[in-house]
């Protein structure tokens, strides 16, 4: 082999580089649940728990444009028909009141920080 | 152009159905350790293959003036004469594509009013350089976000390098130009090789599986991101416990992330076999890594067989009687090398 020593250089910083994804993740912590307390006060979300768990970003962008440029405040439910008021304060923060123990879990262990919270006020509990 | 398509989405089709049918654990969890493996020794064999190739000649590729003398300016990044020259060269080769930026495009002209016949003109050509570029770099930096998905806490440079990305607050989830970008670009890429009579003769499965495998990888992504979604937090849960070696069930995760997980398992069992080996190809490059200095540096080609040489002071002692018979000189005398 010509250039042995730069090679193997080469090789380890390649391998370091390319492994990074296995020895990054013993670094920090483990990441086995998301710790999110649900509420307590409703058994069901607007929609199945699989939609929103995937989609109310989008839902609630939807709802944003909905109340704020069609003002329309009223979503029929695609689960169960009810009518709710379009409203991240009254509705959805009716149940989901807290931030830390709710959005935050998963918001923050994803590196997803949207930006409701330039308009909306932060939840905390007990206020 | 058309296999290699077929052949991809019958991959991503594949893996699709399967995960569908309850095969999860084949595409999610021995497919990405099999995949990390072949990509990782792969690339090593590949490298110590190039590093065991004898380089015979002493050929950098010259792009400006050579040193010369003292009041002629030398070309020091595009014709480097030192080691140090090199390394500045290799950097700006690497990190901005110097070669691909001085890409010239040649046409011939059947008409000329200035040869009054057929002339073939040189210009410049940038397109390939700044759209591969983009790719590149938009890569680099969708392959730092997924980050996000194998450390806890996630540091701070990755979320800086996302509120970046989704600077404009497109919608939401964010929409990120990266992502956005190596879609377009790698559309470019394919249609230079579709649209030019030139490019697509000689473009062969090679070239356009890996473009049709990037181009699967990345809308699948986009798709995953902005369309058919799953849950993330549930997707981290299951990618940490690859990397930790404790694999966990993929239920709730849905068929599409398989499918990009499968794709991109393929980019990596096809990388080391591949044209794709040009990423530490390029290290290994004669034309790129040399200096060149071979007016002052004698270059020994290493593949040159061990010279046999017969000295004077040999010839002699081999035949000195017969020298000496004949009367010729000699640098030792035949009484005293008797002695």
């Amino acid at each position: 082999m010509y250039n042995a020593k730069a090679v193997i250089l080469g090789i380890v910083i390649f391998v370091a580089i390319f492994s990074s994804p296995f020895w990054t993740s013993w670094i920090g912590k483990d990441y086995t649940n998301t710790g999110v307390v649900l509420p307590t006060n409703e058994k069901t979300c607007i929609e199945d728990t699989e939609f929103m768990r995937a989609n109310h970003m989008r839902l609630l962008n939807e709802w944003r444009d909905q109340a704020l440029r069609e003002e329309n405040r009223e979503y029929v439910s695609a689960l169960t028909g009810k009518k709710f008021a379009i409203s991240l304060q009254n509705t959805c923060m009716k149940c989901h009141n807290n931030y830390a123990e709710f959005c935050e879990k998963c918001h923050v262990a994803n590196s997803v920080y949207p930006y409701c919270w330039t308009c909306h006020i932060i939840p905390t509990e007990g206020k | 152009m058309f296999s290699s398509l077929v052949l991809v989405l019958l991959i991503a089709a594949i893996a699709w159905i399967l995960t569908g049918a309850g095969l999860a654990p084949i595409f999610g969890v021995v497919l990405p350790y099999a995949a990390v493996l072949v990509f990782i020794i792969g690339m090593i064999w590949r490298m110590v293959y190039w590093a065991k190739s004898p380089v015979p000649f002493c050929i950098p590729t010259t792009g400006g003036q050579e040193q010369s003398l003292s009041f002629i300016k030398q070309n020091k990044i595009d014709c480097p004469s030192t080691t140090w020259g090199v390394i500045k060269r290799m950097f700006v080769e690497v990190f901005l594509f110097r070669s691909l930026f001085r890409n010239t495009s040649a046409e011939i002209y059947e008409e000329s009013s200035v040869t009054n016949g057929p002339r073939s003109i040189y210009y410049s050509s940038k397109w390939l350089w700044c759209f591969a570029l983009i790719f590149h770099y938009s890569v680099l930096v969708v392959i730092i976000r997924h980050f996000r998905f194998f450390l806890e806490p996630v540091p701070a440079p990755i979320t800086w390098i996302e509120a970046v990305d989704g600077i404009m607050q497109v919608g939401s989830p964010r929409f990120y130009w990266t992502g956005g970008l190596a879609l377009v670009c790698l559309v470019y890429l394919f249609l230079r090789r579709v649209c030019s009579r030139k490019l697509r003769y000689i473009s062969l499965f090679n070239d356009y599986f890996p473009l049709w495998l990037l181009l699967g990888i990345v809308a699948s992504g986009i798709c995953l991101r902005y369309f058919d979604k799953t849950e993330i937090s549930q997707v981290k849960i299951y990618l940490m416990g690859l990397t930790h070696f404790a694999p966990i069930s993929a239920q709730g995760i849905n068929e599409m992330f398989f499918v990009h997980l499968t794709l991109v398992c393929t980019l990596l069992i096809v990388f080391p076999f591949s044209k794709l080996a040009h990423m530490p190809g390029i290290f290994f490059s004669p034309t790129r890594n040399m200096a060149n200095n071979s007016r002052r540096i004698r270059h020994i080609n290493p593949w040159n067989p061990p010279k046999q040489y017969f000295t004077y002071k040999e010839y002699e002692d081999t035949y000195r009687e017969a020298m000496a018979e004949a009367g010729l000189p000699l640098d030792k005398p035949l009484d005293k090398a008797a002695e």
